[in-house]
């Protein structure tokens, strides 16, 4: 049993993280940070420096959860979503969403759509507060 | 003075403005990223700038070259990962100067110093290329066959970590340069009809350079994003422009003539700028902390010897770095000579290019000061994009030069030796400058014992060449004395380290 949140160093994950973070303290369960990039490109501002995992894991720790972490390169990282779900048996996965241009969803696929509708659990869409 | 005002003209027509401005701002993207450079996108150029003028074609190349100098430094800078082999240097203080916040600062004094140092270069061709021409002018057979020589000896032997490995790429180039029936008999053809006019060089430079690092790249698609640090304005204080005009200078001074002799190139000058700067420093506790020093001379060398690389270039027809040699064959697909007649036949097409240097290089300081962020931006793009916008323009300009599918088959056949001298570590300056010199030198040769009647004396039958055998000697013997007496591993590991970061 655990709570799965897609993170983004950008407001919309640490949105995902504080509703995650709520839901795996109500249900006393784990929390599953998953955190990846395709690594194709030199510079992937949706990576998270390690760093910067490291001290959210350890203040989540601090504060009594028991946190897990999947900070990986991946092939495609809805997949990856979606197989840290299956493995460690999620009752909730949590994804923030952003608004998306004509342009934006012509061109580029939408990683949370893919997630809703693949995800084998419910699947918590939140925003950033405004 | 004359000409070079005539030049001037030239360079600011509107088109020709247009023409170096997209040399620019492309030579600034490919410097920025890491793996593709100003030679690559030369090669892929090559066919489509022979539909434009000569000296619009020369142009946009001239901007592409000192735009690629100037955004090397920005990635080495933000990313500790060198866009171009010349900024390795500047990724040793520049990284460090962004990692305790002052990127700004080491990005204004890389951009400024290149500006400067660019200037200085370009106003020393001015002086240079005239009187350098009168002497070359001349030059004997024998001594260029001479000089040639040393050329093709200096970057083999001197550049790079292994003399065998830069003599396997020469080897490889000078075998593939005489392929063809041009002496009236077939060497390496095969019987193949096809291969009876040559290799052509756009089909080698555009394999080597462009497919070969699209398949390297291909082997290591999937990496973990590096950390970038973000930048704002770049901008200097008071005490940063008293720190940095010395080194700008200093860097200047060695990067000019490194460039301008063969095997000089831009990465010898960048390290022994780095090596001054620290020794003369004031503040000798904050090299290796980030030092504003240790950005401003290397960035300034690297500029310096890009305008040092033109004057063997125009005067000689000598190409010393891989991207000059491909403006080599630029010149040479327009049915252009180059070589010491080169200034005498084009004065036109020469001064334009001379004065768009400083044309290029003004509007490089506009592009890069206020661009900085944005440029990092660039590093974001996924590579399959890029490299496959890469193959496709590589595939269309190999088919283009003679419009025969049998090119394109050659090109794969040189991307693969291109992904196998990357994956052996073999530099690819040996094999392209190999490839333009080879039969050039067969020429010289040729010539001189045409002119002699056979008499194989003559080879040595002017100062000049005798004086060229005498610097291969020595460099023969430098070579000789270093490797008996083998400095322990500290030198190694320096070189070890510099190519783990331009492998990264």
């Amino acid at each position: 049993m655990s709570v799965v949140a897609a993170y983004t160093p950008d407001k919309y994950g640490r949105a995902a993280l504080t509703h995650a973070t709520a839901a795996a303290r109500d249900s006393g369960t784990r929390l599953v940070i998953v955190n990846a990039t395709r690594g194709d490109s030199y510079v992937d501002t949706h990576f998270a420096a390690d760093e910067e995992v490291e001290a959210v894991r350890s203040t989540l720790t601090g504060e009594g959860l028991d946190v897990a972490v999947r900070h990986d390169v991946v092939p495609d990282i809805a997949d990856a979503v979606l197989a840290a779900a299956e493995e460690e048996q999620a009752t909730l996965i949590v994804v923030g969403v952003r608004h998306r241009s004509p342009v934006g969803k012509l061109l580029l696929g939408s990683i949370t759509q893919r997630v809703i509708l693949d995800a084998p659990c419910p699947v918590l869409a939140v925003k950033p507060e405004r | 003075m004359d000409m070079l005002l005539n030049g001037f003209e030239a360079a600011l027509t509107p088109e020709n403005l247009l023409f170096a401005t997209l040399g620019v701002l492309l030579g600034t993207a490919v410097g920025v990223l890491p793996g593709i450079g100003p030679a690559m996108t030369l090669a892929l150029l090559l066919p489509v700038a022979l539909t434009m003028g000569p000296d619009s074609a020369i142009i946009m190349f001239a901007g592409i070259y000192y735009g690629g100098m100037y955004g090397g430094s920005t990635t080495s800078i933000l990313l500790n990962t060198p866009g171009e082999s010349s900024s390795v240097v500047t990724a040793i203080e520049g990284n460090k100067m962004a990692k305790s916040g002052r990127a700004a600062q080491a990005l204004a004094t890389a951009a400024i110093g290149s500006f400067v140092a660019g200037t200085i270069g370009t106003v020393l061709l001015w002086v240079l290329v005239p009187t350098v021409a009168d002497v070359v002018v001349k030059l004997g057979a024998p001594s260029y066959f001479a000089i040639m020589l040393l050329a093709l000896f200096a970057v083999s032997a001197v550049l790079g970590s292994s003399k065998l490995r830069g003599f396997i790429a020469l080897f490889l180039g000078l075998a593939i340069g005489l392929v063809g029936t041009t002496t009236g008999q077939a060497r390496l053809t095969f019987d193949q009809p096809l291969l009876a006019d040559g290799i052509d060089i756009v089909v080698v430079a555009v394999a080597i350079f462009a497919i070969g690092e699209a398949l390297w790249v291909a082997a290591h698609l999937r990496r973990k994003p590096l950390d970038i640090i973000p930048v704002g304005q770049p901008w200097m204080s008071k005490d940063d422009w008293g720190r940095s005009w010395k080194p700008w200078l200093r860097g200047t001074a060695l990067g000019f003539p490194f460039g301008a002799v063969p095997a000089g190139g831009a990465e010898v000058p960048t390290v022994l700028s780095y090596i001054t700067e620290k020794k003369l420093t004031k503040h000798p506790e904050e090299f290796g902390r980030g030092a504003i020093e240790g950005v401003a001379g290397p960035e300034a060398a690297n500029n310096a010897s890009a305008a040092g690389t033109l004057l063997p270039l125009l005067t000689l027809g000598l190409p010393t770095t891989a991207t000059a040699a491909i403006i080599l064959v630029a010149i040479q697909s327009f049915g252009i000579v180059p070589g010491p007649l080169l200034l005498e036949n084009e004065p036109d097409l020469v001064w334009a290019l001379l004065a768009s240097l400083v044309v290029a290089n003004l509007l490089l300081l506009v592009v890069n000061l206020p661009m900085a962020p944005l440029w990092a931006k660039v590093l974001q793009i996924p590579r399959p994009y890029l490299y496959a916008g890469i193959l496709f323009f590589a595939t269309l300009g190999a088919y283009t030069v003679n419009f025969q599918a049998f090119d394109v088959a050659l090109l794969l056949v040189f991307g693969v030796l291109g992904l196998a001298m990357r994956r052996f570590g073999v530099p690819v300056l040996p094999l392209i400058v190999g490839v333009i010199l080879g039969p050039k030198l067969e020429e010289q040769l040729t010539q001189a014992l045409a002119l002699s009647q056979g008499e194989v004396s003559t080879l040595w039958g002017e100062p000049v060449a005798v004086v060229v055998y005498a610097v291969i000697a020595l460099l023969l013997v430098a070579m000789a004395v270093n490797g008996l007496r083998r400095p322990p591993a500290a030198t190694e590991e320096t070189a070890e380290d510099t190519e783990e970061l331009v492998n990264r």
